[in-house]
């Protein structure tokens, strides 16, 4: 059996790699990628633990994430869609009108 | 038998509220009764008072150790328990028969003197007045000699003060002769606050006495006396001195005799009851109610003695050099009272009540005489040709009169026996009062007999002086040669008084001593020396050289108009001192009432106006004032609290400058503080975690 840092250390990667993806992109379709790849790291340790405590919980709470992931993705794009209708572009540094 | 001559003794209260009744009866109905009721119900109060006084020498007679009648609380605090008593014994119930028999004939005689006076001066209103004052005084000087404590004596003290300073002036809005002026009022003025001066050395020994003896009650003090004297002698010392300070000023002894002269301006009852008979004896009733304190102390003696013989000599001397017919009989009486005060100085309080009482008589009926030959010259004046009445006339002047015994025969036979008791002959009641008086001296004090036997020789002399310019030689002024005899209303009581002056003396015969056996019941075992016939014989003579040498001065060549003294050319400035009173007014003018004023004005000008509000309040208060806010405006406010406040401000608004600068706007920047500070707090547990 694969132990549980195997799990962990993959986690970590795909955490490491969607963080980076949401500091260094300015593409916000690519940033919601990462962030779902942030995400999914989060649900692959849930997952790993769940497993080596033989418990559910962990498992269940990740059926929980991917709901509200998808929920997230409905809104997060619809909301890409719309920036892009009005500023002809997704470029994030341009997404500045909210700043104090 | 003896219980109901014992019963009147509650009827004392009466001699109070007689005079009381009288009074407010005149104060409120007098105008509507009109002049004889108002000298009815006044002289009938009197009357009453005196009628009560009797039925208490009455009740003495069988009970001669008296009574004390409470009538109501007055001040309870504390220690402090004064009632409203009344006194009855052999010496209050002397000074009440005196007061009120005296007081009654007066009343009857002002009946027609102010019907007379009312009219030269135009003012008929005020007849009711007068009587509504002569009752109060009547009240006031009872409560006097009643009391049973010296703060009830100090009530009356200073009551008679009051009628005495109404009264002089009377006519406040006129001088003596009817003019327009303030001279009657600064008269009153004047004896109110020399009186005030004397009342403050009263009241400084009744604290004193109220310190040491826990009591002004007449017992209680009388009883703790002898212990206090044996351990502080000073204690006694100076109540007594301070007591002769308030007999100085109510009884008109030197220093404070000045104002009794100027008291003449009140009319004529007056000057006989209040400045001759009676007020002006309280010092000497004081003296003589407080026999145990004076007795204990041969210094307060001597000085009361020596007092009363230098004002008797004084006065004596003034008296010789004055015209009018007041004012001689003004500075009589303050040489009489120095006799009287000299008297129970030394001692001797029964010579000193019985010349107290002699001199009531008959100096009540001198001045009353005179008051007759005032009114007589005014009727006289006034029935002169109408050209004259423009001049200035002073009927009270004796340069205008002359040869009165033949207009005025009846007031110039009561004159005569007056001016004799006064003299100090036999057998009239002054012969045998001043005669004990100076008996006692020699006795007990030679100083104070000779300087006495030298004031009854100018007595004399001043008195013969009087009558040989008033009653005899030529009539001096149109008015005197028609002057007119006084009617039977004021001439009545005159001659009751003439009685008594007459026949006073034998109330204290030598060798009997009725009088003193009387008093001895109050004062104890008293001291009656032998009758000496030196001393008689000695002032009598001296007395009848008076007459003769006066006569050789006045009456062998009588005083022509416009003609000087005869005595001014022998004497010379002696005899202007004495005209001028020995310008002892010019020096309480110079010594202490100019300085006194100068300290006044130097209060008033200088240190109020100029210090206190110029100065103080101005430059001090106010531009501290100034000052202290300007302080706390400009470091405080705006240098402290606006500094501190400005600066939370620009803290505020400069951090706030700094933060907004992290909130660009760029969602990445935000992503990247999170990760920054997750990391930032998971890289603390770590390294923690050990």
């Amino acid at each position: 059996m694969i132990p549980v840092s195997y799990y962990l250390a993959l986690s970590a990667i795909l955490f490491t790699t969607g963080m980076f993806g949401v500091l260094i992109r300015r593409n916000a379709l690519v940033v919601f990628m990462s962030i779902e790849l942030m995400l999914n790291a989060a649900n692959l340790s849930l997952v790993a633990f769940s497993r080596l405590y033989q418990t559910f919980h962990g498992q269940i709470f990740v059926f929980f994430i991917m709901a509200v992931a998808a929920a997230e993705v409905a809104v997060g794009l619809a909301l890409i869609v719309t920036i892009f209708r009005s500023k002809q572009s997704i470029d994030l540094d341009q997404m500045n009108s909210l700043k104090g | 038998m003896e219980n109901t001559a014992g019963l009147f003794f509650y009827l004392v209260p009466l001699i109070v509220f007689a005079p009381l009744a009288g009074m407010l009866i005149n104060m409120f109905l007098g105008p509507k009764l009109g002049e004889k009721g108002v000298g009815l119900v006044a002289s009938l109060a009197s009357g009453t008072a005196f009628l009560t006084a009797v039925l208490q020498a009455i009740s003495l007679g069988q009970h001669p150790e008296g009574a004390v009648v409470r009538l109501a609380d007055w001040i309870h605090i504390g220690q402090l328990a004064v009632d409203w008593a009344f006194r009855v014994d052999t010496l209050s119930v002397t000074m009440m028969l005196v007061v009120s028999g005296v007081g009654t004939l007066i009343h009857i005689y002002a009946i027609g003197y102010m019907h007379e006076d009312v009219r030269f001066k135009n003012d008929l209103p005020r007849y009711p007045r007068f009587f509504v004052f002569l009752n109060f005084f009547i009240i006031a000087m009872l409560t006097l000699v009643s009391g049973n404590s010296y703060m009830m004596l100090f009530v009356g003290w200073e009551g008679v003060g009051l009628a005495s300073f109404l009264l002089i002036g009377f006519w406040y809005d006129m001088d003596t002769l009817g003019r327009p002026s303030l001279a009657n009022a600064n008269a009153a003025k004047k004896a109110f606050i020399t009186n005030r001066v004397g009342d403050f050395g009263f009241l400084m020994a009744a604290f004193m006495m109220f310190w040491k003896f826990g009591s002004t009650d007449f017992d209680l003090v009388f009883a703790k006396v002898a212990e206090v004297a044996a351990h502080e002698p000073w204690v006694i010392l100076w109540i007594t001195i301070f007591f002769l300070v308030g007999v100085a000023g109510k009884s008109a002894q030197i220093p404070l005799y000045i104002w009794l002269p100027d008291a003449m301006a009140g009319p004529t009852p007056v000057s006989a009851l209040i400045h001759a008979a009676t007020m002006v004896t309280a010092g000497v009733y004081l003296i003589t109610r407080s026999y145990p304190i004076y007795s204990l102390s041969h210094d307060a003696q001597y000085i009361v003695a020596t007092v009363g013989a230098v004002t008797g000599l004084f006065a004596a001397t003034i008296a010789v050099g004055q015209y009018d017919l007041k004012k001689v009989l003004a500075y009589s009486t303050i040489s009489q009272l120095g006799f009287m005060v000299a008297g129970v100085g030394m001692g001797a309080y029964v010579a000193g009540m019985f010349h107290l009482m002699t001199h009531a008589f008959f100096k009540a009926l001198l001045f009353l005489s005179a008051g007759s030959v005032i009114l007589g010259m005014e009727r006289g004046h006034h029935h002169l040709p109408h050209g004259d009445h423009h001049e200035v006339f002073d009927p009270g002047d004796m340069r205008n009169m002359g040869g009165l015994r033949k207009t005025m025969p009846v007031t110039f036979w009561l004159y005569i026996i007056g001016t004799l008791a006064l003299m100090g002959l036999p057998p009239f009641a002054g012969f045998f009062s001043k005669d004990e008086i100076l008996l006692d001296a020699s006795l007990h004090f030679p100083h104070v007999y000779w300087i006495l036997t030298a004031a009854a020789f100018l007595t004399a002399f001043y008195m013969g002086r009087q009558i040989w310019m008033v009653f005899f030689g030529e009539a001096r002024h149109a008015a005197a040669a028609h002057a007119e005899e006084s009617p039977l209303v004021m001439t009545a009581p005159l001659m009751v008084l003439a009685a008594l002056s007459i026949f006073g003396g034998f109330l204290n015969f030598p060798g009997l001593h009725q009088f003193g056996g009387w008093l001895a019941h109050t004062l104890g075992e008293v001291e009656t020396p032998e009758f000496s016939l030196v001393v008689a014989g000695v002032s009598t003579l001296l007395a009848l050289a008076a007459i003769g040498l006066s006569w050789w001065l006045y009456g062998r060549n009588p005083l022509q108009v416009g003609q000087i003294d005869p005595l001014k050319k022998p004497l010379g400035l002696l005899f202007t001192g004495m005209e001028n009173k020995w310008f002892v007014d010019e020096g309480y003018q110079l010594v202490v009432i100019q300085p006194y004023k100068a300290l006044a004005k130097f209060l008033a000008q200088t240190v109020d106006w100029d210090f206190w509000h110029e100065w103080f309040h101005d430059s001090v208060i106010a531009k501290g004032f100034v000052g202290f806010t300007r302080f706390l405006a400009d470091p405080i406010d705006l240098g402290l609290i606006d500094r501190v406040s400005y600066w939370l401000s620009d803290l505020v608004s400069a951090s706030s400058a700094a933060l907004g600068k992290l909130q660009n706007g760029f969602v990445r920047s935000y992503a990247l503080s999170i990760v920054v500070g997750v990391v930032a707090i998971l890289g603390y547990l770590l390294l923690n975690a050990k």
